[in-house]
C-alpha cells in the first residue's frame, strides 16, 4: 500500500533495510559532552528537542548514512544556537582554525 | 537507497567506531569549540557539562530493572506504574525529568516492543543512553513491519499465539515494557529478581534472564 503523500526520508518506519546492526559501543567523551551541551542549552532555553530534530531532519538522507549520531547532533545543536544569537559563525570559524592547531588527537585539542 | 556502503564496514559486517584517540576529526573540533563559546560567554559552566556527564552515566538499564521487580512484588505498585509511570519511577527516587513515560505490560498472549521510527527517542532518563542498534535504520525501518522477524534476530522467537505489539515513541512520549515475571521466581527478593531484568527485555527485543 503506496502512502498518497511520500515520506520524508527520517521517517524510516516500513521501509526496507537489512539485517540489526547488533554491535554497540561505549560513548567517547566528546559524544557524552554533545549530549550534555544539548541536554543544558536546551533546559535553559536556548532551544528545544523540535529545534534539534529540525535541524537533523534539514541535514538530510546524505548525513544520517556518512556521519556518525553525535556528530550529527553537534551540527545540529551548532545550528540551532547560532540561530538563538549564543554566538556566531565568525566566532565559531576562528575558534575552530585555532582548535584545530592545538593536536593530532581529541586529548590534545580538548580544553579542561 | 543509498545506504549500501560497504565500504564503512569491518570484516565482520559491524560499522567501524572511531577511537578516542584516533586523529582529531572536524565534528571533535567543532565540540570543542562550541563549548569553550559557550562557558566564555557565560551561557553554561564546566561544572554544569560535568555534572550532566555524571548524571547521565548514573542512569542505566538497573533503575528500569528495580522499576519492574517491585511491579513483579507490589501489585499496588504496578496499578499505579500502568496507570503513571513517570510518577511511579519518581516514587522510586529516579530523576526522569519532565519525561511523560507510559509502562507496557507483557502477558502470557501480549509481548510489548519499543522503537522511535522518526528518531531515537528512548526512556534515557530511566534505562540510560539508547545502544547503538535502537537509533539503526534497519532496527527503526523493519521491527514496525516485520517485528517477529527482527525479533528473530534478537534470539527471540515468539510462538503464534503470542501477539506483539509495538509502540513507536515520541520525543515527548517515551515506552518502557514491563516484562512477564519468569516462571521459578517465586519467593525470590526484589533485589535477586532486579538482577533478571534485562535492558533488552525492557525494550522488548528480550526477555528477563531466568534463574540460574
Amino acid at each position: 500500500m503506496q502512502p498518497d503523500v511520500p515520506s520524508h526520508w527520517h521517517d524510516m518506519g516500513g521501509g526496507p533495510a537489512g539485517s540489526v546492526p547488533r554491535a554497540e559501543h561505549d560513548f567517547a567523551l566528546w559524544e557524552k559532552r554533545v549530549d550534555a551541551l544539548m541536554v543544558l542549552m536546551s533546559n535553559k532555553g536556548h532551544f528545544t528537542v523540535d529545534g534539534l530534530r529540525r535541524a537533523l531532519e534539514e541535514m538530510g538522507e546524505t548525513a544520517f548514512e556518512t556521519m556518525s549520531y553525535y556528530e550529527r547532533w553537534i551540527a545540529a545543536i551548532n545550528r540551532n544556537l547560532v540561530a538563538a544569537g549564543a554566538y556566531d559563525t565568525a566566532e565559531l570559524a576562528a575558534r575552530m582554525e585555532e582548535v584545530a592547531r592545538r593536536g593530532a588527537t581529541y586529548g590534545d585539542a580538548q580544553s579542561r | 537507497m543509498p545506504h549500501d556502503h560497504a565500504e564503512h564496514l569491518s570484516p565482520s559486517g559491524h560499522p567501524y567506531r572511531p577511537d578516542d584517540d584516533g586523529p582529531l576529526s572536524y565534528w571533535q573540533v567543532m565540540e570543542i569549540a562550541v563549548r569553550e563559546l559557550l562557558v566564555e560567554k557565560g551561557h553554561v559552566t564546566p561544572e554544569e557539562i560535568a555534572a550532566q556527564i555524571e548524571a547521565m552515566d548514573a542512569r542505566s538499564p538497573a533503575q528500569g530493572a528495580a522499576l519492574v521487580a517491585r511491579a513483579w512484588c507490589d501489585p499496588a505498585f504496578r496499578d499505579r506504574l500502568m496507570a503513571d509511570a513517570s510518577a511511579a519511577s519518581r516514587e522510586m527516587g529516579f530523576d526522569i525529568g519532565a519525561l511523560h513515560l507510559v509502562a507496557v505490560a507483557n502477558d502470557a498472549v501480549t509481548h510489548n516492543v519499543v522503537t522511535c521510527t522518526l528518531c531515537s527517542c528512548y526512556p534515557r532518563n530511566l534505562l540510560g543512553l539508547p545502544p547503538d542498534w535502537y537509533k539503526s535504520r534497519a532496527y527503526r525501518s523493519r521491527v514496525v513491519r516485520e517485528p517477529r522477524a527482527v525479533l528473530a534476530e534478537f534470539g527471540l522467537d515468539l510462538p503464534p499465539s503470542v501477539r506483539v505489539r509495538v509502540h513507536d515513541s515520541t520525543a515527548d512520549m517515551r515506552y518502557v515494557v514491563i516484562p512477564d515475571r519468569p516462571a521459578g521466581t517465586d519467593g525470590m527478593s526484589e533485589e535477586a529478581l532486579a538482577a533478571l531484568v534485562t535492558r533488552d527485555s525492557m525494550i522488548g527485543t528480550g526477555l528477563p534472564r531466568t534463574p540460574a
